[in-house]
């Protein structure tokens, strides 16, 4: 039998650090592992002894390309703490802060980083050479989501306006309107991003995944809701860690998340699609028709497609906020000046995918104990089931062709490693 | 006519969260006018080309926090003309430089159940502890203008026009109403570096010192100031010791608020 590995020291166009090694004996693929080598953090650890109103600015560190999703959910475990109830505009204007950040993050990984493997190119700089419009446009939504955060939450990496209850100060509704010029723009912008993605060229294949997001009533889930999957999960946010476990693997600095009993699940774009593409507003959905995405997509390369109906949804969504707009009295509910020892969680969803925190916090109101856990090492189990999947099918390619193939399946996902550390080289072994 | 080669930028991450190297892609305006300049020869959350060295110009992000990063940080000094850090992680060691006041084992222990995977060092440190630096730019996360700016320096051989002056200064030209005088909120502006844009205070905000001590810092004024308007000795401490903890200044301000809290 021979062996053969491939081995990824540094997979590029992700956000962080990680390596990939497979190892194949003969047509039998031995061993996935997904490297995530990141340097350790020790968020969890830091955040004890500190105060709780600091976990919003804290956590937004975890991650530059996400902070929001940070914010979002550590607000949200406090309040859920302290029997907060955070409504009306307050409520409204996180959301629009959300789309933002869904809106820049998207427009990054489909223009700059995922697009470029499907038309050949290493890199949005070197496809900007013959493809300048596409980049432009990419830039563009890009701006467009920067600046609705930049409005709302004084900068696009770790706004500086988020607190527990709400905001430090509330946009006039002058600031608002001005951004719709922009942003009904980038709701064009975004229907020609699903057009330019669902013509692209998509390898023939589908996973089956058990896809999990949160799913509201009454909107396309982003801070509330039920955890829900398609094999039949529905359960309260405070109950995620009785049905999902965070496993060490001796390979990696991420903890990998399990479905308890079950196995590996997806978080993200396709799994908040599958389960919530009832609740998009007009124009996604009919964007999403026109492109002919299905109900349900399971082939991974398609994200891009969807994360393109998630730019539509999110910029009409945040007009239709911008319309409805009026001020509210407070930029924030005042939290309790005293309270007991409490717990809270949250799940707010990330542009990767589900992001749970839990706390707790004692009567003097400091953090005893943090539990983050982020979309991507949600996923990572689940990329390297793809990754076995795509190596089992792929065994005739020479290594650098199934090296590239492997760097590929990961970018679908959009990992983000700095999350996860809170990920990869290739290191293919065949025997 | 042959054409001159086109200087080679790198950007490097060490320990951080990448939002330092992504505030070069939200350059939207400019990114590709950068791009036509030089030759973005080493950025992996970017690009899966890689261009071999030297580099012209170095970018560096995060901190040194793993026995690996010790030895890479001086490759990357060997083959950079110049060596540019950016945000508080390179230039401070950054908020996970809050392990360098703990024991590692027990961080090691609360996040990971099998604590003997997880390779890293005692301390989070800043690259300038380890290798000699041209320019150090402030900020969590750093300005895109000051980085635009610094980027244009270094390429045309000038120094750049990065100011160490107070938040305060910036807050005035801003035309905001100072929060500290007015409505009694604590404030770091006056010993924090400018670069922001005195945001937090345009917010209604106090300052919380994300771009570090400023040149010149009057602690012991500020914290008298701080301890006026309330804020009692281990609040204060946490404020000083969060995203710029290790920058000398802040560490100082910490350790004498700690004192000044202890019990007696």
């Amino acid at each position: 039998m021979t062996e053969r590995t491939i081995h990824v020291d540094y997979i590029a166009r992700v956000e962080g650090e990680g390596a990939l090694k497979v190892r194949l004996r003969g047509d039998t693929v031995e061993d996935v592992q997904l490297k995530i080598w990141e340097p350790p953090r020790f968020f969890e650890a830091f955040l004890r002894g500190r105060s709780y109103l600091e976990a919003p600015d804290i956590t937004a560190r975890i991650c530059g390309i996400c902070p929001v999703a940070y914010q979002m959910s550590s607000c949200h475990a406090m309040e859920h703490a302290l029997g907060m109830q955070v409504r009306g505009e307050l409520r409204t204007l996180r959301r629009l802060l959300y789309c933002g950040e869904w809106i820049e993050s998207h427009a990054l990984h489909i223009y700059l980083l995922h697009a470029p493997d499907f038309l050949g190119y290493p890199d949005a700089v070197r496809l900007a050479k013959d493809h300048p419009d596409a980049v432009k446009k990419g830039l563009a939504l890009k701006k467009a989501g920067n600046n609705l955060m930049t409005v709302l939450g004084g900068r696009e990496i770790h706004p500086i306006n988020v607190r527990i209850g709400g905001f430090y100060r509330v946009p006039t509704v002058h600031e608002l309107t001005a951004l719709r010029p922009e942003l009904e723009s980038a709701l064009e912008l975004g229907e020609a991003t699903v057009r330019f993605a669902a013509g692209l060229k998509f390898p023939d294949i589908e996973e089956d995944y058990e896809f999990v997001a949160l799913r509201h009533e009454h909107e396309y889930a982003m801070n509330e809701g039920e955890v829900v999957s398609n094999r039949g999960v529905k359960i309260p946010m405070s109950q995620f860690e009785d049905v999902f476990e965070e496993v060490q693997v001796p390979y990696s600095h991420a903890l990998q998340s399990r479905h308890k009993g079950e196995g590996s699940y997806l978080v993200g774009p396709l799994a908040r699609y599958a389960l919530n593409h009832d609740k998009l507003l007009p124009r996604a959905r009919s964007i999403a028709r026109e492109a002919g995405l299905d109900d349900v997509v399971r082939n991974p390369y398609k994200s891009i497609v969807v994360r393109g109906v998630e730019i539509v949804q999110a910029a009409e969504e945040s007009l239709r906020i911008i319309d409805a707009y009026r001020p509210p009295d407070e930029p924030f509910v005042e939290p309790p000046a005293s309270f007991h020892a409490t717990t809270g969680a949250a799940i707010s969803e990330a542009p990767r995918g589900m992001l749970y925190h839990r706390y707790r916090i004692n009567q003097e109101g400091l953090i005893e104990e943090a539990k983050i856990v982020a979309p991507t090492s949600q996923n990572q189990k689940r990329i390297e089931d793809d990754l076995r999947h795509l190596v089992e099918r792929s065994l005739s390619l020479d290594d650098t062709s199934l090296t590239d193939a492997c760097e590929r399946a990961i970018r679908n996902h959009d990992p983000c490693i700095s999350c996860a550390t809170h990920f990869l080289k290739l290191d293919l072994v065949r025997t | 006519m042959a054409t001159a080669r086109k200087p080679r930028l790198a950007v490097w991450k060490f320990a951080s969260c990448d939002g330092c190297q992504l505030t070069m892609l939200d350059c939207e305006d400019e990114l590709l006018a950068i791009a036509n300049k030089v030759e973005i020869a080493n950025f992996r959350e970017a690009s899966s080309a890689v261009l071999d060295g030297p580099y012209e110009l170095s970018l560096v992000e995060g901190s040194v926090t793993t026995p690996e990063d010790l030895r890479r940080v001086k490759e990357v000094r060997a083959q950079s003309r110049f060596l540019v850090t950016i945000g508080a992680c390179a230039t401070a060691g950054g908020i996970q430089a809050l392990r360098n006041f703990a024991d590692v084992d027990e961080f090691r222990r609360v996040v990971y159940a099998r604590p003997e995977y997880i390779e890293t060092l005692s301390t989070s440190t800043a690259i300038s502890d380890h290798v000699p630096v041209d320019f150090e730019l402030r900020g969590c996360p750093i300005s895109k203008a000051q980085l635009i700016e610094v980027i244009s320096a270094f390429l045309t051989n000038r120094a750049p026009n990065v100011a160490n002056e107070s938040v305060c200064i910036e807050c005035k030209r801003r035309g905001n109403v100072c929060v500290l005088v007015a409505r009694g909120t604590p404030c770091l502006g006056p010993v924090t570096q400018a670069g922001c844009g005195a945001i937090c205070p345009a917010f209604q905000r106090g300052c919380y010192g994300c771009f570090g001590p400023q040149g010149s810092p009057n602690i012991p004024s500020m914290m008298k100031n701080l301890a006026d308007l309330g804020m009692a000795p281990l609040p204060m401490h946490r404020v000083f010791r969060t995203y710029n903890a290790m920058a000398p200044a802040f560490r100082a301000a910490a350790d004498a608020a700690a004192a000044e809290g202890a019990p007696r």
